[in-house]
């Protein structure tokens, strides 16, 4: 599987070029405002948009809308941001996923 | 630089990030697992994660690897997912860009989401900290994060096909993800650039080698920046929830 090793060469360089790319390049030299205004809300933004294919058309279910995910993903989001816990917030996802599993509804 | 300062730091690191030891664990053992099923061998998969360290990026190229997707089409696809990296890359180097180069480079290859995500709302929660502090609290999150992630794809490349998938393992990105950004949705601002994100990659989704996580991520990046602007200076100042 020659390919095989060019993806995982070329992505193991593609991605620490990513990654390198700000903190290599532009060190300690000052950003304008503008950017780090923009820079502030990477985390709230990529995540959401990261999530919410994923929640809405999950892979497991061939991306056929499935409540259950549905609600477990919005008892985590609720937990998550009402009582500002991580734990808490994963707890509340497992917990409805492992309930669809077990409980027969 | 007052050593003892540092040591707290790295040691306040280790313990904010020992929970994503229960996110990265699952994870790394479910790409174990994916990847031992797609006909890679246990040094194959385990250099994967050690060379590659992205999860997201590492199941988008397996999963292509098994359409047997052309080469070129396999790695565009997997860095697409990781442009996010860049970002990162950007948002944190307003904290860490005074590090020699070599320590910028450590810290690059650690990037991944959960390093991050840990990291920077540490450093806006305690903007007072130095340079030296920061670095070690990086090193502290690094700590059950990424080597964990080594040990897990291994350990779940042996496992192989004995976890059933109908215990929802699939779940676990989504859930940890959504734990890591609701609790820092504390202003308007936020969740406007949250919301609109979501909405955007919905509806992008449809765009081919994951732009639709692109155009709903800088719509809301665009977004959150902008309320923040109308807001004035008041935007970091109101209450959560």
């Amino acid at each position: 599987m020659n390919d095989l090793w060019i993806v995982i060469i070329g992505m193991g360089l593609g991605s620490f070029g990513l990654r390198f790319l700000f903190l290599g390049l532009v060190g300690d030299r000052a950003m304008p405002d503008w950017l780090l205004r923009h820079l502030r809300y990477t985390a709230v933004a990529v995540m959401p948009a990261l999530v919410a294919p994923l929640v809405v058309w999950p892979t497991a279910t061939g991306g056929e809308t499935d409540p259950l995910r549905l609600t477990a993903a919005a008892a985590a989001l609720i937990v998550g941001y009402v009582w500002k816990s991580l734990y808490g917030a994963v707890g509340a996802g497992a917990a409805v996923m492992i309930a669809g599993a077990w409980l027969p509804f | 630089m007052d050593g003892q300062q540092v040591m707290s730091s790295y040691w306040r690191g280790v313990r904010n990030a020992l929970p994503f030891l229960f996110v990265v664990g699952p994870f790394a053992m479910l790409f174990g697992v994916v990847a031992t099923e797609a006909g890679l061998s246990l040094f194959e998969t385990l250099m994967f994660s050690v060379v590659v360290i992205a999860g997201a990026a590492q199941f988008t190229a397996v999963q292509l690897m098994n359409e047997n997707a052309p080469t070129v089409v396999v790695l565009i696809s997997a860095l697409a997912v990781n442009l996010r990296m860049a970002m990162y890359s950007a948002s944190i180097t307003p904290h860490l860009g005074p590090l020699p180069l070599w320590k910028r480079g450590l810290v690059a290859y650690f990037l991944v989401d959960q390093t991050y995500a840990a990291s920077v709302i540490d450093f806006e929660a305690r903007p007072n900290q130095t340079v030296a502090q920061k670095f070690a609290f990086f090193m502290g999150v690094v700590t059950p994060i990424c080597p964990p992630w080594y040990l897990f794809t291994l350990f779940g490349a042996w496992v192989g096909e004995s976890v059933p998938s109908e215990m929802g393992l699939d779940f676990v990105l989504p859930i940890a993800f959504i734990a890591l950004f609701a609790p820092a949705l504390r202003t308007g601002a936020h969740r406007a650039a949250a919301v609109v994100a979501a909405v955007m990659a919905l509806l992008f989704a449809f765009l081919p080698y994951n732009l639709g996580l692109m155009v709903g991520a800088l719509a809301g990046m665009m977004t959150g920046a902008e309320v923040e602007r109308r807001a004035g200076m008041q935007a970091d100042r109101r209450p959560g929830a």
